[in-house]
């Protein structure tokens, strides 16, 4: 049986389909989640995607965060279950607490919408064993407050524990300290991420196939957990 | 007792539509039911002065199986095979973006969009034409920063792709920027919802955000005067520009959608422009005719809003649903589980009066007909331009050409990094063309290509005007504007089905504008019988003009086509080393218009190019045929600046160079530069060359072979070359350098 990964629907979310059929496309089998709904459903692995939750009018992720799924997701991170957030989905989790820092105003006070060069860092997580570390990948990058922000002691101990699970190659398109584009937890098990793999799982609809490894990483992971 | 004179004129009427609503009423109005003519009877709404020559669309359109709604629904819908029917509009929301860029634009977005899913349709795409003043004026950058952070932010937050458009500078604009929307969406043909409000006792439920003091008078006043034609200057007008709240509105539409899907109304109207009165009288006067309404349990953001400010409130993200009783309690929860308010404000009645009453009292009581169906319909006296003539005969044939491949490559170069031809990238990075997962090419390709099934059947859509053509010859100019957008979606490999039109002129009360008007209107209903692409909506934007001045006439026409498999779509980008470049069409020295003499003389004159409808057609069979037969590897319309644009383009989006042949005897000013209508450049690959050539020799299309896709320079052989890289930095550099 293929593994399940849930992906929430807040009011708002824009990604959640793309994400949905990118688990598809991976071999997993995918389930909607509902923000009011507190029950998982049983899922493997739970992705929030990208968008505006409540038009992130107040902070990014301020609103969607006291969503009554996100106490089942939170119990969920903290017992090792594998959580990725994607752009909107990031910012969440650091609304959360799941993992440090926040994510401010792109450098250039512009949404930008790129095809964008990473190199991957971290490929030990639950979402980027597929890749190899130092791997070279194209994926959407697409956000108006993608800038990683978090104090420098916080940086430091991101890089020395090996956390930093994607950079920004080429030009840094928003103003990111020390180039991250995707962090994780200490356990590994929970990764933001401002670009969309979910983005790039066709050559016909994105960049590429860049994007597909992190769907297929936590297929592989749920297996391994059950 | 006295008679107080009412305050009509300050409302937009005229002496005789005030006497006619006397008439009709046998009775002087209340202070409402005033408000509501003003509104269901300004240029805007009633297309008071357009009416008369639009029926050439009606007339002219071609009858055609696929169109299942046209003209006077909120979009035109037409069926694209596999149970699906797609609907599509551009609309203007010119004014509105001049007094506040960044909610003017962003409404004009939403206001699109709503009309989209009034038609029971979810809306997967948005294209935008935007026209603006020169690129270096003062003032110009404010307009464009607020105008594409506008569209950004709404688009967006509303999670839809922005496939593709056009971004022009020319002074004439200046003054009166042009912000016109397209949006597309997809039904189920079953699916398809009118606005009509029938079946007595059915409940008239507003959904969305609460109604406030904004927008009032957008259409009465804003849309349909000129701004030097307003008392005040533009700026206290921002009280009647709409504010956007996109978050309500992406809430709005999953909320429609699942009202439609579980069959939870039997007719839907959105709120744009003129808010509740022209929902109210248009549902009432397609229905049945009979409606009631308690407008006092309209949620307000204002308590103290008065009856006629609530009626003329052009506050965004509402829609009006009509809901069997029975339905009522599914429909109010399933509105509360998305978070949108919805409120029952009243019920369809029998009769044919429409009812308003505010506390208790009456304070409308009109035969909705009236106001949807009988506003004034003018035959406004029509004059050919008198400076037609000397603009005409004023061709570029004067002005100096490049006379060796020096200055060839040098205005190559300088035409290739000029606010019109520049790479638009500065525009089109700040939208999300990704969302949703079906766009298959976007911008700056020549047509937005979406994928609509999993069996991989999709569309296309290109938006395309040129007001400098239609300014020398409008009916030429506005049959061009078609022949460019069919022959874009060509391009990629779909066949044009419909079209969708924005007309944007200025003053109709200035005779010469007016003949501007009827005549690109005859020009393009003529083209649209001769591509089979009908008209399906549209909209008209008057009073484009500063003082006596107005804009170069622009109609900006939009079309739909079909691609069977969008995975055989054909990009622009020469990518394939080795292959084999082929000029289709035929080139006359053509330049009347043209951007190589605007850009390098600033000259305006002469005639703009030829249009053959037969040729057109014949091109778009090729290329479409090419396409489905995958002969092609890269396709590019030939347009604004000519075939050397078009190389530019191709070699620079496909990081490769190519290496071109002058045809024997050919001018190579001309050959590069002319815009000669009907045209493409494809790259072919070496296996398929002689396939595709006979193709067009067998149907007597003009074919040569002008070179090849190889190494990293755009060499014309015999006059210059340029490296990659310095093509790249030319094109790229502008609107960055610009705008910042």
């Amino acid at each position: 049986m293929p593994a399940r990964v849930g992906v929430v629907t807040f009011p708002g979310s824009l990604d959640d389909r793309d994400a949905l059929r990118a688990v598809e496309l991976a071999g997993g089998e995918p389930v909607s989640l509902w923000h009011a709904d507190p029950s998982l459903q049983g899922v493997d692995a739970v992705i929030l995607p990208g968008g505006f939750s409540y038009g992130d009018y107040l902070r990014c992720g301020a609103i969607a965060r006291f969503s009554p799924v996100m106490e089942a997701v939170i119990e969920h991170a903290r017992s090792g279950g594998p959580v990725l957030g994607i752009c909107n989905g990031f910012q969440v989790l650091c609304e959360s607490h799941l993992l440090p820092g926040a994510l401010l105003r792109n450098g250039g006070r512009r949404f930008t919408c790129l095809d964008q060069r990473l190199r991957v860092e971290n490929a030990k997580t639950a979402w980027t064993t597929a890749y190899t570390e130092g791997a070279e990948v194209t994926i959407v990058l697409k956000n108006g407050e993608g800038r990683f922000y978090a104090d420098e002691r916080t940086l430091d101990a991101l890089e020395a524990e090996g956390r930093v699970v994607a950079r920004y190659l080429d030009a840094n398109p928003n103003g990111s300290l020390r180039d991250i584009a995707g962090i994780t937890n200490e356990g590994g098990n929970v990764v933001g991420l401002m670009p969309h793999p979910e983005h790039a799982v066709e050559t016909l609809t994105g960049p590429g196939t860049d994007g597909l490894g992190f769907f297929t990483s936590v297929l592989e992971h749920a297996g391994l957990r059950s | 007792m006295t008679t107080i004179e009412q305050p009509y004129a300050e409302l937009g009427l005229k002496d005789d539509e005030y006497a006619r609503i006397l008439d009709i009423l046998g009775r002087r109005p209340t202070d409402e039911e005033l408000a509501m003519f003003s509104i269901m009877w300004s240029e805007h709404c009633s297309y008071k002065s357009s009416k008369v020559h639009l029926r050439r669309f009606g007339d002219a359109a071609v009858e055609n199986a696929r169109v299942l709604a046209g003209i006077g629904e909120n979009a035109g819908v037409v069926e694209v095979g596999d149970g699906l029917a797609v609907t599509f509009k551009v609309e203007s929301h010119n004014h509105p973006s001049f007094v506040e860029p960044y909610q003017g634009a962003a409404t004009g977005v939403g206001g699109i969009v709503r009309d989209i899913l009034a038609m029971g349709a979810r809306p997967v795409a948005v294209m935008d034409s935007l026209r603006f003043g020169d690129a270096t004026a003062p003032g110009t950058k404010r307009l464009v920063d607020g105008v594409v952070a506008g569209i950004s932010f709404y688009g967006n937050c509303l999670g839809l792709p922005n496939v593709g458009g056009e971004v022009v500078f020319d002074p004439t604009y200046a003054g009166n920027p042009l912000v016109n929307a397209l949006c597309l969406g997809v039904l189920p043909v079953e699916r398809l919802h009118l606005a009509a409000a029938s079946g007595e006792g059915n409940v008239v439920v507003l959904i969305g955000a609460k109604t406030g003091r904004d927008g009032i008078g957008g259409v009465s006043v804003l849309a349909s005067a000129t701004f030097a034609a307003l008392e005040e200057g533009s700026e206290s007008r921002r009280p009647a520009v709409q504010v956007g709240d996109p978050f309500t509105e992406k809430v709005l539409i999953e909320c429609c959608l699942e009202l439609y899907e579980r069959g939870l109304v039997t007719g839907i109207q959105d709120l744009g422009g003129a808010g509740l009165t022209c929902a109210t009288s248009e549902t009432a006067a397609k229905g049945s005719g009979g409606m009631r309404v308690e407008l006092d349990r309209v949620p307000l953001r204002e308590p103290s809003m008065t009856a006629a400010e609530v009626l003329a409130s052009e506050s965004q993200e509402r829609m009006l649903a009509i809901v069997r009783p029975e339905h009522l309690d599914e429909v109010l929860a399933t509105c509360r589980r998305w978070g949108a308010l919805a409120t029952p404000i009243g019920e369809v009645t029998s009769g044919d009066r429409l009812v308003v009453t505010w506390h208790g009292d009456v304070v409308v009581d009109v035969p909705p007909k009236a106001l949807a169906d009988d506003g004034p319909v003018y035959e406004r006296p029509m004059e050919r331009p008198r400076d037609l003539d000397a603009l005409q005969a004023d061709t570029p044939d004067r002005l100096p050409r490049p006379a060796n491949g020096a200055e060839l490559r040098a205005t190559l170069l300088r035409l290739a990094a000029s606010p019109n031809l520049a790479s638009k990238r500065w525009v089109t990075d700040q939208y999300d063309r990704y969302v949703q997962g079906n766009t298959v090419l976007a911008a700056p390709e020549d047509a937005g290509v979406l994928r609509l099934t999993e069996s991989g059947s999709g569309v296309a859509l290109a938006l395309d005007g040129n007001g400098r053509y239609t300014r020398l010859d409008p009916y030429r100019g506005a049959q061009l504007a078609l022949a460019e957008a069919c022959r874009n979606v060509a391009a990629v490999g779909a066949v044009p089905i419909a079209a969708t039109d924005c007309l944007n002129f200025g003053s109709p009360e200035d005779p010469q504008v007016m003949w501007q008007f009827a005549e690109a209107v005859r020009g393009l209903a003529d083209g649209c019988v001769e591509m089979g692409t009908p008209v399906i909506g549209g909209n008209v934007s008057f009073y484009n003009q500063t003082g006596d001045v107005a804009i170069n006439p622009t109609p900006v026409v939009g079309i739909l086509g079909v691609i069977d498999d969008v995975a055989r779509r054909t990009p622009m980008a020469f990518t394939d080393e080795g292959d084999t470049l082929l000029l289709l069409g035929t080139t006359r020295d053509e330049l009347g218009g043209s951007e190589w003499a605007w850009s390098e003389h600033r000259h305006l004159g002469g005639l703009p190019p030829a249009v053959d409808f037969a040729a057109e057609k014949a091109l778009g069979e090729i290329l479409v045929a090419g396409s489905r037969d995958g002969m092609l590897s890269a396709a590019h319309d030939l347009a604004d600046g000519g075939l050397a644009q078009a190389l530019v383009e191709s070699c620079v989006r496909g990081g490769r160079g190519a290496r071109v042949v002058l045809p024997e005897g050919a001018d190579p000013f001309g050959w590069l530069f002319s815009e000669s209508a009907g045209r493409a450049v494809v790259a072919v690959p070496r296996s398929e060359e002689l396939r595709f050539t006979e193709m067009c020799a067998a149907r007597g299309f003009p074919c040569a072979r002008i070179g090849v896709v190889v190494g990293d320079e755009l060499e014309v052989q015999g006059q210059f070359s340029v490296p990659l890289g310095e093509l790249r930095s030319a094109w790229d550099a502008t609107l960055p350098s610009l705008f910042g």
